[in-house]
């Protein structure tokens, strides 16, 4: 027994669902985790070592073999890859000596690739020991590495000095930027802490705190849109012994990074939506769970709940109001996509793999362990409080009819001014486009790559003849000029998630492929359909792009893009987003592709199909013609 | 109305879609009347002797001669089916695709616990041999394909169905049970 190891799962009180804490601590305290780790933990926290194994090996930050004494995880998004990360990638195989996937031989450096990890507007950027580093350069890694090499300390190394407002707090000391380009109703510095808990909570019952938000037609922002007060309601309906409210912090969709910057300019609002929550629907649990890519906010996180807790906002009676009693606790999360799905958060706040469940029951009936939960999104939270504050009528003032309010944007891509824009929903494409300064624009991603490819071609020219067809997500194919999409939940619904390409790039082969990429890593195998569609179908992509492609490949792309939504989640649902989606915008590109003179091509090479096995039995190829 | 006609194969399969066609028991004597056979093991018939309607594959391509036999169903047929799972995925024999090619060959014939005669460690090279290809093929990546009957093996009733929907051109009776495979 190795009692580093004990002291650790009893820090957790060999809690099982403690799971993921623990695997972090080991890595922390030895970088990886071994066999004789997983027989210890086994016995200590009554698992059996298959279950430890397999949640060691679904997630992208644990590992069974060391990952270096510095281990380098460098995003691979689309955005990164356009900004020039290929000459950073070589920087650092040249100077730490080893290649992608590997470790290099004095166990120093590890290199990795990851997904995007929310820095999409500073790119190339990658997650060093847990420290991020951005707007890499080769220069840059040279001197990074020379500096670790050295000894020097991560943390010494931002080459920059620390990014603008609480990046520079004592507890975060990150180089990241906020980026905050335009701000209304929640990046407002208008805003004093806690002041609603403090006064106008206690001025509602639960059931108004529900209505009012009802009221105010809030809708899910963290992708799918459902209603939030509806939301709270059935959750308060089911009966349990205790009651979740959990803040998704996940943000792992492309393009993505909002929660980011609300984690780290207003996470007092944020908390304070998590405690309104938990009074409106009588929760005494409450849960952040953080993506491991945001893990340099979490002492400053948990600083800010120590502040709340001494000042009675949380814990017993909390806010003052008598027998309310509720406190959050925040799960750092080890690099999965699929677990900002709620169910999978759910599971993987039990300490598992985070395999989405099957539903019903949704987790407002049964969730983090089995007891009503109810999963919203931080940007959620946070608009719920300014609700509260200021009352439904008031919020309906902003936003277009099926959608109000505010919207978080992320906007990246090859634009003048990456960053963080809230907009009231409604806003066109065309004032995206102006406000960060976004020119030769050919093609925008809204909603990640799971959300839609939408053109822009012919836009200063596009008579009525040139209307273009617009494809739905609700199947409907609506002729719309594109330039006057309106982000909203009925016709172009979006997390927030807004990439930009200029004219410049190859969007099948570089963008498509890309996305293909990040659902083939993400998939978490359970559907065989999404386990296995998007490597098929990126192979016949590929296929197309390299010249062999003949019509009814798009045909069988289109259809199999279809057969993929019989997936258990919303992950399997939208992987086959980005080929469907831009087949159905930029069906040219395919159709210059893809051979018009036959209506068969395999790429199938007889000859060199044979050679390997008569090489091995020592035999000349030969070829009846007939 | 003149007989259509029907050429079948087996190819790196078992012979099993082959004996599940023949489970169609007594109707074979109405096909008989629906359909005439050409090259087809059923028959012995060996070459094409003329313009075939409807062929049918059994089994994926693990070897040139699978190539070249596919290939001249593909020529001679003016429908081509693929029968079966080994033809439509590659099936049991699409299990070594994972494995290169030199470890079975160094399995089967020189280090594997049932060999046991091998002392001269002699691997099959025969010029007369068919040549092993790198990986097994599902027969739709060799050439084009029209229809697909899954199952292993499909059943019989299946089989009857799709015959009988292609010759008469009508739609194909698909009743849950034909496709349902546990
Ligand atoms: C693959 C996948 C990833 C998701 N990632 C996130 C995420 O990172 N953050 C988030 O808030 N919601 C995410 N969601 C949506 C959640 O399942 C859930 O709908 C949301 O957290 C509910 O909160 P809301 O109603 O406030 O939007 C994801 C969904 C899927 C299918």
């Amino acid at each position: 027994m190795n009692n580093k190891i004990s002291r650790i799962t009893k820090r957790y009180s060999e809690d099982p669902a403690r799971l993921l804490d623990v695997l972090h601590d080991i890595h922390s305290l030895k970088g990886y985790v071994d066999d004789d780790d997983v027989e210890q933990l086994a016995i200590e926290l009554v698992l059996s070592e298959a279950t430890i194994n397999e949640v060691i090996s679904f997630y992208h930050f644990f590992s069974k073999t060391p990952v270096g004494k510095f281990s380098i995880y460098l995003n691979n998004s689309i955005t990164a890859c356009f900004r020039g990360r290929e000459a950073v990638k070589r920087a650092l195989e040249e100077s730490c000596g080893t290649t992608f996937g590997s470790v290099s031989e004095d166990g120093l450096f590890g290199l990795f690739d990851t997904s995007c990890i929310g820095m999409n507007d500073q790119e190339p950027a990658a997650i060093i020991n847990g420290l991020v580093f951005t707007k890499l350069t080769a220069f840059r890694v040279k001197e990074l590495v020379k500096g670790l090499k050295e000894g020097k300390p991560v943390s010494e190394l931002i080459y920059e000095g620390t990014g603008g407002g609480n990046n520079a707090d004592k507890d975060i000391q990150s180089m990241v930027q906020n980026n905050i380009r335009k701000g209304m109703l929640l990046l407002n510095r208008d805003y004093h802490k806690f002041e609603v808990l403090r006064k106008e909570l206690k001025q509602h019952s639960p059931l108004e705190v529900i209505q009012i938000v009802e009221d105010s037609n809030l809708r899910g922002r963290g992708g799918a849109g459902f209603p939030t007060g509806i939301k709270w309601r059935f959750g308060r309906r089911v009966d349990g012994k205790h009651r979740v409210i959990i803040c998704n912090a996940d943000e792992g969709e492309p393009g993505t990074f909002k929660d980011r910057v609300m984690l780290t300019e207003f996470p007092e609002l944020v908390f304070e939506g998590m405690v309104i929550a938990a009074y409106a629907t009588a929760a005494d649990i409450g849960l952040l769970y953080l993506r491991y890519e945001y893990k340099y906010l979490l002492r400053f996180l948990n600083r800010i709940l120590g502040e709340m807790r001494t000042e009675g906002l949380l814990g017993k009676n909390a806010a003052g109001i008598k027998d309310f009693n509720f406190d959050i606790r925040i799960q750092l999360g080890a690099g999965a996509y699929i677990c900002g799905e709620e169910s999978a958060l759910i599971e993987s706040l039990e300490g598992k793999r985070g395999e989405p469940r099957d539903k019903p029951p949704f987790p407002v009936e049964k969730g983090y362990l089995n007891y009503p939960t109810i999963v919203n999104n931080v940007e959620t939270l946070a608009s719920a409080v300014k609700i509260i504050k200021h009352g439904a009528a008031w919020y309906k003032g902003f936003g277009v009819k099926d959608s109000l309010g505010t919207k978080l944007l992320s906007v990246s891509g090859d634009c003048r001014f990456p960053g963080i824009y809230e907009v009231e929903w409604g806003t066109s494409i065309r004032e995206v486009i102006e406000m960060c300064g976004a020119e030769d624009v050919q093609a925008i991603q809204v909603g990640g790559p799971s959300g839609v490819l939408i053109g822009l071609k012919d836009i200063d020219n596009l008579g009525a003849s040139n209307l273009m067809k617009w494809y739905k997500p609700s199947g409907m194919m609506v002729a719309q000029k594109f330039y006057d999409r309106k982000l909203s939940y009925s016709d172009l619904p979006t997390g927030g998630s807004i990439i930009i390409f200029d004219k410049r790039r190859d969007l099948l082969q570089d963008v498509v492929m890309n996305f293909m990429d990040f659902f083939i890593e993400e998939s978490c195998g359970s559907c065989s359909t999404c386990r296995n569609l998007p490597s098929v179908m990126k192979q016949k992509l590929q296929k197309i792009i390299g010249g062999h492609g003949v019509r009814q490949d798009i045909d069988d792309l289109l259809s199999w893009g279809k057969m993929i939504k019989v997936s258990r989640c919303g992950l399997g649902q939208t992987a086959a987003n980005p080929i469907v989606s831009s087949i159905l915008n930029f069906r040219d590109l395919y159709e210059g592709h893809v051979q018009a003179m036959t209506d068969f091509d395999n790429e199938f090479d007889l000859e060199k199909s044979v050679q390997a096995a008569n090489n091995f039995v020592g035999r000349k190829s030969v070829f009846h013609q007939n | 109305m003149s007989k259509k006609i029907i050429a079948t194969t087996s190819l790196a399969g078992c012979f099993g879609c082959h004996m599940s066609f023949l489970d169609i028991d007594e109707r074979i004597l109405k096909l008989v009347e629906l359909v005439e056979f050409d090259k087809s093991p059923i028959n012995d018939i060996k070459v094409f002797t003329r313009p075939v309607d409807i062929g049918i594959i059994e089994g994926g391509c693990c070897n040139s001669e699978n190539i070249e036999v596919l290939k001249s169903f593909r020529e001679n047929c003016k429908v081509l089916v693929s029968l079966g799972e080994c033809a439509i995925m590659g099936g049991l024999p699409a299990l070594r695709n994972g494995i290169p090619i030199e470890e079975c060959l160094r399995e089967a014939y020189l280090d594997g616990p049932t060999v046991s005669e091998n002392k001269e460690q002699v691997l099959p090279n025969d010029p007369e041999l068919p040549m092993l290809l790198d990986k097994v093929f599902p027969c739709h990546e060799i050439v084009k394909v029209d229809y697909f009957l899954p199952g292993c093996a499909p059943d019989a009733d299946l089989i009857w169905n799709a015959l009988v929907a292609l010759v008469t051109g009508n739609e194909m009776e698909l009743p849950y049970e034909v496709v349902k495979f546990d």
